[in-house]
Parts: structure tokens; sequence; C-alpha cells
């Protein structure tokens, strides 16, 4: 069904007027930004996440979540969308849990992560679009451990991690998802230098630099060579989270939108009394229930271990990331001036659209895949 | 679960047995539809006997009610027909207007003599329908109609034009929006159904830019019909047509979902042309085929709103103009894949112009049943409630 169950609804219940309040732009987003927070969210409000167990979510029951799925976690995410509301959770909730699940390093962060204590990031791309695969960070075996080396970008929250989870190559060659090992790095490893960059959203996302940073074999995710296991894992739940992220960006935007021409005279007339703006509305509008009807059923083949969800999860990041942009780019146009204003939210909208367009892949990644997986 | 899972593995058992081979092998077009009635020439034996067996088991209509020659299937219950029917590769039984228009609408608005007449006569396929809606002067402006309907005590005389008239050289029967009353626009509008062979009818094609006449203007010269032909009460039609019109505009929404043309996830391609080595149009279709997938979904979530009663009342106008729209480029992406192959209109290659005919065809898909530009006014109107719409 893709409707809601009734839990599912009573999540959305629950999670909808706490982020609108505690999550609210003006709460989180503009308030670390203007205090020029290095971390670009509260950790206040990761501990409040906690409190309610939105932290573990996704964490196994018998590990102390609440074992629940992608779906779930969309629910929540569509919400951080709408409010723009900053925090740790797409990354360390949604995809570092997926990679670590069953791993033995699970019992080393699931605690932390479940308190609200313990941020994590992801270091995959190597270059500015994202190419998993595409992998040439070294990691050469020395006595019981691993030596890594090179560079990482877009790690998003790297600097204010706890842990990240680094994607590096162990064999084969650039490009093979073979021979890729995933590992967890503590922060403050010897040899790791972490630039924090701030992104146009004032979200921070760190450069990292790998100079002989050794490790101990422990902190190999799964197996060595097989890191491309955990690390799907981690993009689909990824994928699919900042596709419904992106939802609830579109849904902010266009709801800003729709209301401001219900407002605006210009000509004596409402502005949403001329048909010009109407039809773009209504468009508009139709596109983000599409994108929301993709990105359910991504999430609901996720957590069915469906056999088409690869190609839904690109489906819905694609989608998403399409329509997210056009809400943004309309909500602006339809403001007129007052939306080039920084005074004004529906300028922040536009700047989070286009960074969580880019994370896990952009529109034109995915509609790249989703032609490799038909075949064309 | 249990009861479905069982239903499941009766359904596919019985439809292995019942569905004849030919009838599992793929349309080749159109005119392998059945649309029964009167006049209808079968294809073939099979094709009688599939929609025999399934007049049978009320399988033609399979959620309607089974006094009225439905199946009496719960929502569940037809989407797994619908599934195993999809599974096996069985071709419908029975494609109508009766069924995907007039049906829900005298469910809801028939009294009980009509609901036992007419709905069992389009569960069997006695009788084939056609819609008498819009007219010369009432396109987009519908309740402008001006077919007139005089009360003449025991039956009315209706005079007047319709046209874009599917089909209505074959049809047996017609639903038709009159005019009963001129002091209001929407409510002097009533709903008749009537006979298509009654003294006073004549229909005529109308040639379309596709070389094909689907469609038919049709006349009515003093048509009397009986008042127990009136559906809902008189003056009342536009609240029947309106609903009706939901339903045609999901009918037509399904058409974004593609065909299976060929390879690829929506069924974009050409069978020639399997892997474009062009990689503009790579993209073009990628970036089709997202849209596609993305919609598949959306209509699978408001069958499923529809089934809950989520869904709001205006939905049908987006899923309307968003399928409608995907199909017009789905169209025009089978034109790009085809090159000069495409443009070729009586060659037995094109399969007598399929390509160019079907490309031309979709381009009513935004006009009939309201077109994209009243739609997107509905929804601007009754969802986004914006002022003046």
């Amino acid at each position: 069904m893709m409707t809601l169950n009734e839990d599912q609804r009573l999540l959305q219940d629950s999670v909808r007027p706490f982020m609108a309040e505690e999550g609210a732009i003006k709460k989180q987003l503009r308030y670390w930004r203007d205090i020029n927070c290095a971390d670009g969210f509260g950790h206040s409000l990761w501990k409040q996440f906690a409190e309610l167990g939105l932290t573990g979510i996704m964490i196994p029951e018998n590990q102390g979540g609440a074992g629940l799925g992608s779906v779930e976690a969309g629910i929540l995410l569509e919400e951080i969308g709408r409010n723009l509301t900053p925090s740790p959770f797409l990354t360390t909730a949604v995809a570092a849990v997926r990679a670590l699940q069953g791993s033995a390093l699970a019992e080393r962060w699931f605690p932390g992560i479940l308190a609200g204590e313990t941020v994590a990031a992801l270091a995959i791309e190597e270059g500015k679009h994202h190419d998993p695969a595409n992998i040439a960070l070294d990691a050469r075996r020395q006595g019981n451990g691993f030596v890594l080396d090179g560079a990482k970008q877009f790690v998003v929250q790297g600097g204010s991690a706890d842990f990240i989870l680094v994607a590096a190559r162990t064999g084969g060659s650039p490009n093979e998802t073979a021979g890729l090992t995933l590992f967890a790095v503590e922060r403050g490893a010897a040899g790791l230098e972490v630039e924090n960059t701030q992104l146009a959203d004032s979200s921070w996302a760190a450069r990292l630099k790998f100079d002989k940073v050794a490790l101990d074999a422990d902190a190999v995710v799964g197996e060595v060579d097989n890191g491309w296991e955990p690390l799907s894992r981690a993009l689909n739940a990824g994928r699919a989270g900042a596709a419904a992220e992106l939802v609830g960006v579109a849904a902010g935007a266009s709801e800003l939108t729709f209301e401001y021409l219900k407002q605006r005279k210009q000509f004596g007339k409402l502005i949403g009394e001329f048909q010009a703006l109407q039809h773009r509305a209504a468009h508009l509008y139709g596109e983000i229930e599409i994108a929301r009807a993709a990105s359910l059923k991504a999430a609901q083949l996720l957590d069915a271990g469906d056999e088409k969800a690869e190609m839904f999860v690109s489906v819905a990041k694609a989608k998403s990331g399409r329509v997210s942009a056009l809400a943004v780019q309309e909500g602006v146009q339809m403001h007129g001036g007052i939306g080039m204003t920084d005074e004004h939210d529906i300028g922040l909208f536009m700047k989070r659209e286009v960074v969580l367009s880019e994370l896990f892949g952009s529109p034109r990644f995915h509609a790249a895949r989703v032609a490799e997986l038909s075949g064309y | 679960m249990a009861d479905l899972d069982s239903f499941r593995s009766e359904t596919r058992s019985w439809l292995e047995a019942n569905c004849p081979a030919e009838m599992r092998t793929p349309m080749r077009g159109e005119k392998d539809l059945c649309w029964g009635g009167r006049h209808f020439q079968f294809q073939s034996g099979a094709q009688k006997q599939w929609l025999d067996v399934m007049a049978s088991r009320g399988w033609t209509v399979p959620d309607w009610p089974t006094e009225y020659g439905g199946g009496g299937l719960s929502p569940a219950e037809a989407k797994i027909l619908k599934e195993e029917m999809r599974s096996l590769g069985c071709r419908p039984p029975l494609t109508s207007f009766g069924i995907s228009m007039l049906g829900p609408a005298l469910l809801k608005f028939g009294n009980e003599e009509q609901k036992k007449k007419y709905l069992t006569e389009i569960a069997r396929g006695e009788i084939r329908w056609c819609q008498g809606y819009s007219e010369p002067g009432a396109g987009s402006d519908l309740a402008g109609l001006q077919t007139k309907a005089e009360d003449k005590g025991d039956h009315y005389l209706v005079n007047g034009q319709k046209v874009w008239t599917s089909y209505a050289d074959q049809a047996d029967w017609i639903f038709c929006l009159v005019r009963t009353s001129t002091e209001s626009k929407h409510g002097g509008i009533s709903f008749l159904l009537f006979d298509m062979e009654s003294p006073g009818v004549s229909t005529k094609p109308i040639l379309l830019i596709s070389g094909n006449s689907p469609f038919c203007e049709t006349f009515f010269d003093d048509v009397q019909v009986p008042k127990d032909q009136l559906v809902g009460e008189e003056n009342k039609g536009w609240d029947v047509a309106k609903y009706l019109l939901g339903h045609e505009r999901e009918m037509i929404s399904g058409m974004g979902l593609g065909s299976g043309v060929g390879t690829g996830a929506s069924g974009v391609m050409l069978g020639p042309v399997a892997k474009p080595e062009d990689p503009l149009l790579r993209a073009e279709i990628a970036a089709f085929d997202v849209d596609a997938l993305a919609f598949a979904a959306m209509s699978e979530r408001f069958i499923d709103q529809l089934k809950a009663g989520e869904a709001h009342p205006a939905m049908p106008s987006m899923m309307k103009y968003a399928g409608t729209e995907l199909n017009k480029r789905r169209n025009e992406l089978i034109m790009a894949a085809g090159g000069s192959d495409a443009l070729e209109w009586e060659s037995e290659q094109s399969k007598g112009g399929k390509p160019a005919r079907d490309w031309l065809r979709s381009k009513a898909n935004s006009i009939e049943g309201g077109t994209s530009e009243i739609q997107l006014g509905i929804v601007a109107k009754h969802i986004l409630r914006l002022p003046g719409a």
C-alpha cells in the first residue's frame, strides 16, 4: 500500500509539530549561521532527537533502537527538509547506521548515536561529482592494520564528526567496486588533516587529507575488499533519505510561495489571481506529489529488500532533485524582489536544495543510473 | 492475509485454465481490443470465449457488486486479479466506456432499475456506450452546452449536436448531457441515456491528423427519450457529469504509463534502436524514464489513496494533466528514436505508420477530457485555493 500505516501516521503526527517548533528556521538554521557556529547545527537538538528515540530510528531493536526503516526515516526527513533543520540525522542516523549495521563496529558506535552524543560523517567523494566507485584513496596493509593516504572532499559534517566512514582502496583499480574497504576513522587520528568549509546553504563539509594515517584492523567495517557492501547500504539509505528531505524542501518552499500568491497585490489584484502564475503553481503542486510518491516507493522497496529498490532509489533521488529545483526557482521568481533578500526565507530553500541535490548524486547521475540499470 | 494468498493461487489456476492461449499474446494495437456491443465483430473465437468466461464470473468488472453483473471483489482482491492477469499476460476481456466512465456514475447516481439493467449489460459486453459531452460551442467551457431536451410529458424531445463523440458510429447507446433549463448554466443540465438507433440520431466520423476517425459529430433531430432514462434529478446532471469526468480523467491519466513498446524502463524505445548511440537522445530518454517511473509510483499511490478515501476530489485533474503530458513526451521520444523509419505512413515495417499515427493521436490526450489548462485551473482553484481561480 502506498499510503502510510497507522504507526507511520502517528510518527508523522508527532514529528511534524516537533520539527516546526524546535527545528524552525529561526531557531536552528539562522541561529547557528548567524553566530558562526562551525558545526552549522545544534548539538542540543541532536540530543532532543535522541530523547524522542529518533537517532536510533534505524538501529535494530536488539541494539536499543526502534528497528524501523527508510519509510519512517523519510517521514522525519521530509519534516527536516520542510523546516531546513540542520542536523546530523541523514548522515549519522541513516547512512552511517546502515553502513555499520551487522558489523562489529555497531557495538562501538551505536550507543553514542542512540544517546545523541555521537556524530558520524561519510567520506566517499574524491572529485567534484558523486562517483562512489571511483576511489583512489590508498589503504595498504601494515602489520596488523592499515595505512591510509589520499584525499576526500564534500564530507558533510566531517569537521564535527566523532568518526568518519572512509571508503578506501585495498585492491582492484579505480572505478571497480571490488577491492574497496570501508574504514571507521576516529576524530583526531594522527595524520588526518581536516579543512572545514562552509557551503552555500551554511552547512559545513570538510576536505580531508590522509597522510600515513595508521588504523587497526578493527577499524574495518565488514570485510576487507568488500567495502562496497556496507557502502551500498549507506548509499541506498542516504539517497532515499536525501530524496525524502528534498521533497520536504520542495514542499516547504512551495507552501511559502502559494501563501505569498494569496497575499501579494499588484495592479490592484492578488497575484494569485493571474492565470500565468496559477498554472505554474498547479504544475509545481503536481510535481511535488509525484516526487513524494517516488520517494515513498523507493523507501518501501528498500525496506522490503526488493530487487527493484536500486532503480527506484535513483528515480526518487533524480525526481526529487529536479522537482525541488523547480520549487525553489519558482519560489524565488514568484516572490520577486523580496525573494532575493536574505531576510526572507525562500532563498534559504534555494541554497539548501542545491547542496542536497548534489549529495549522494545529482539528478543527472541518477538518471544515467536509471539508464544503465534499464540496459541502455 | 492467508485468504488473499489462497485467492491469489485460485485466481491464477482459474486464469491458466480459462484464458485461451491466443488471449495471452501481446495485443498488436487498438484493433485487438474487445469493445463488445450489438455489432462487435470478434477477431476470433478465442476473443469471444475469453469475454464469455470472464463475464460469467463477473470479472469484466471485478469490483462491481454481483447483483449488477460484477465480481463483488474487495479492492485487495481486484488488485490481485489485475496483477495475476498481468503476470500471465492476459488481455483485458472487455474495454468500454461503460466500464470506465458510465458504470461508476450509475453506481453512484442511478436508481435501482437503471443499475440492474444498464450495469448488467455493460458487464456482459452487450451494449457499447459513447459519451455525448462536447459541442461545437462547448469545449473547455462544457457547461455552456446547448443541446436541448424539452419536457413532452412522458418523454424528452432532444435536438442539437455533439462533437468529439468517441466511436459514436459504432456505439449502441449514448450517455448525453442536455439542457433542460436555460435559467442557470450549471443548474440547467441533465444526464440522459438513449439508444443510438432512436429515430433522429445520426453520426458523421471526423477525419483526424492521424488519418484515423475515432471521433464523430453526432446529430439529434427530434429524438424522443423516455423519461425513465434520466439519471439523477432533472437539472442536476452537472454533478453526474463532473463525477464521470473524474473517472474519465483517471482512465486517460493511465496512458502516461506507457505500453511497453520496446526496451527501456518505461517502454520508450523502438525495437531497432535498443541502445541509442546518440548520447543526447539517451539522456532525454533517461530523464523521461525517471519521470515515467515516478509517475507510475504516483499512480499506485493515487489508487491506494482513492481506496482509502484520502484522495482530494480534484486529484484526477492533476493525474490527467501529468499523465497526458508524459504520454505526449513519450511519443515525441519514440519519433526521435525512430528517425526516418518512424516517418513512414503506410509501410509494413512501420506497422502501417504506427509510430507517426500514435504520435499524432497522443496530441489529443491533453485536449480530450478537459485540456491541460482546464486541469491546471481546477488544481489551482480546488487544491491550492488560489484567489479568483
